[in-house]
C-alpha cells in the first residue's frame, strides 16, 4: 500500500474499522512510524470520547459483581502465568505501540522531552509494588518509590488568586522545596527531590513562584 | 522547625479508599493485582462501557458479556498500560469498543443505523447526581462537536463506531470508493479531535 495511504488507517484503525488483515498491516506500519503514532494518539481519545453519546439504561448492577467476581478468579487461578501473559501480550492492541516504543527507544532517548521523563517517572512509582503510600493533609496523597522518586495526588481546590502550591522534602535539618504545582486537577505531580526514609512530604501554600520556606503549611505526610 | 504541630498536618494513616486517586494510578495498582482498584474502575467506566456496548451489540446479554471480558482485559493487561503515550480512559474504552465490536462482527448483527437520539430511555438511577450531571455535560459536548462535522463525515464515523462497520463494509453500504471512506474517516475524526479539543474535553471524567 503506497505510503501516504497508509497513514490515513490511522483513523480506520482508532474506530476499529480495519478487518483482520488490514489491522495486521497497519500494526506493521505503524511499529515503525512515530509519525503515525503520535497521530493515532490523538485519534484514540477522539474516537474514544464517542463512547460517550449513547443514552443507554445503566448497567444492571449484578454485572459489576460478575466483572469483580470473574476478576477474583482469575487472580486466584492464574497468579503466576498470568503475570507472564500480561507482560507479553500477544494480539493487545496498545502492546503493538508498546512494543514499538521499546523498538525505538533508542530513537527517542535523545529526544525525550522533561514532560516524558516525568510521565515515565510517575508510571514507575506508581507501579512500584514497594511504594509507601501516606496522607498529607485531608485531600492530597504522597507515592513514595523504593528510590526515593515520589508523586503526589491530590484533590486540592485551585490555589487562590497569585498563590500556588508548594510541596517539600523536610527532614531534620529543615524543609527543603520540591517543586510547585496549582492544583485544581488531580493529575500526579513528582517531586523535584526524592525522599529519604524517615524525611516527610509537605505542602503549602505561596506566592506564585514560590517560597525559600513553607509559610502556610496545608498538610504533612508521615515519615517515609 | 517543627512542621508537625501546624494546623492541617497531623499525619494520618493511608485510607484504602481509591475515590480520590486517578485513574493512572488506579491501573498501576491493578497491575499490582489490587482487585478494589479494578472496581474503582469499573465504576467510573462501566456505565459509559456498558452504553457504548449495547448501542454496538444491540442486545442486553451480549452487552454485559462484552463490558465483563473488556473489563477482564483491563485486569490483565493493566501492567502494559503506557501513561506517557494514552490516556487510561481511552485505553479503557478503545478495549471495550474492540471487544464489543469483535462480538457484533462474530453474532453478525451489526445494523446499518445507529439508534436515533432519545430513542433509548436513560435510567437515572444508577449514579450519584453530579457524576450523572458530568456524564450528561460531556455527552452534549460530543454530540455539539459532532453535529459540526459535515454530514457524511459524521455519518462514516458514527456508522463504523457504532455500526461496527469495517471500512470496505461502510463503502459498500454507502456506495462510495473504498478511498472516499478513508479520507471522510481520517478527516473527520481529526476534526472531531481538534473541535473537541477546542471544546477542553481533554480532562478524565471523574475532574469533570
Amino acid at each position: 500500500m503506497e505510503q501516504e495511504l497508509i497513514h490515513e488507517l490511522a483513523a480506520a484503525y482508532a474506530l476499529d474499522a480495519l478487518d483482520e488483515s488490514e489491522r495486521r498491516e497497519f500494526e506493521e506500519h505503524l511499529a515503525g512510524c512515530e509519525q503515525c503514532r503520535e497521530e493515532l494518539e490523538g485519534l484514540r481519545d477522539a474516537a474514544a470520547a464517542l463512547a460517550y453519546v449513547p443514552e443507554g439504561p445503566a448497567p444492571p448492577p449484578a454485572l459489576r459483581d460478575r466483572v469483580l467476581k470473574r476478576v477474583h478468579e482469575d487472580r486466584q487461578a492464574n497468579v503466576v502465568p498470568l503475570r507472564r501473559r500480561a507482560a507479553l501480550p500477544a494480539v493487545a492492541t496498545f502492546a503493538v505501540v508498546a512494543a514499538a516504543a521499546a523498538i525505538v527507544l533508542a530513537v527517542w532517548a535523545s529526544s525525550l522531552s522533561s514532560s516524558l521523563d516525568r510521565k515515565s517517572a510517575i508510571a514507575r512509582v506508581l507501579g512500584d509494588p514497594a511504594a509507601a503510600h501516606m496522607h498529607v493533609g485531608p485531600s492530597s496523597q504522597v507515592v513514595v518509590g523504593r528510590n526515593g522518586e515520589a508523586v503526589v495526588v491530590s484533590k486540592l481546590d485551585r490555589a487562590p488568586a497569585g498563590k500556588t502550591y508548594e510541596l517539600w522534602v523536610i527532614d531534620r535539618s529543615g524543609a527543603r522545596p520540591a517543586g510547585l504545582f496549582p492544583a485544581g486537577s488531580s493529575s500526579p505531580v513528582l517531586l523535584a527531590r526524592r525522599v529519604q526514609k524517615g524525611s516527610q512530604v509537605g505542602v503549602s501554600i505561596e506566592p506564585s513562584g514560590g517560597s525559600k520556606r513553607p509559610t502556610t503549611i496545608v498538610g504533612v505526610s508521615a515519615p517515609a | 522547625m517543627n512542621l508537625r504541630v501546624l494546623p492541617g498536618g497531623a499525619p494520618r494513616p493511608a485510607s484504602r479508599s481509591y475515590n480520590d486517586f486517578p485513574d493512572e494510578a488506579l491501573l498501576a495498582l491493578a497491575s499490582r493485582q489490587d482487585e478494589a482498584a479494578l472496581a474503582q474502575l469499573y465504576d467510573r467506566y462501566g456505565r459509559v462501557a456498558y452504553g457504548l456496548a449495547l448501542r454496538i451489540v444491540r442486545d442486553q446479554a451480549l452487552a454485559e458479556d462484552a463490558v465483563q471480558e473488556a473489563f477482564l482485559t483491563v485486569w490483565r493487561r493493566a501492567g502494559s498500560f503506557r501513561p506517557e503515550r494514552a490516556k487510561p480512559s481511552t485505553w479503557i474504552l478503545t478495549l471495550v469498543h474492540r471487544r464489543a465490536v469483535d462480538v457484533v462482527r462474530r453474532e453478525e448483527r451489526r445494523r446499518a443505523q445507529p439508534l436515533l437520539e432519545g430513542q433509548e430511555e436513560p435510567d437515572e438511577r444508577a449514579l450519584p447526581a453530579d457524576e450523572e450531571i458530568a456524564l450528561t455535560d460531556r455527552r452534549r459536548l460530543v454530540q455539539e462537536a459532532l453535529r459540526q462535522l459535515p454530514d457524511e463525515q459524521r455519518e462514516a464515523l458514527e456508522l463504523a463506531y457504532y455500526g461496527g462497520l469495517t471500512q470496505s463494509e461502510l463503502a459498500e453500504r454507502l456506495s462510495v470508493p473504498l478511498g472516499t471512506i478513508k479520507s471522510r474517516m481520517f478527516t473527520g475524526l481529526r476534526r472531531l479531535r481538534d473541535l473537541l479539543a477546542e471544546a477542553g474535553l481533554d480532562e478524565p471524567l471523574a475532574e469533570l
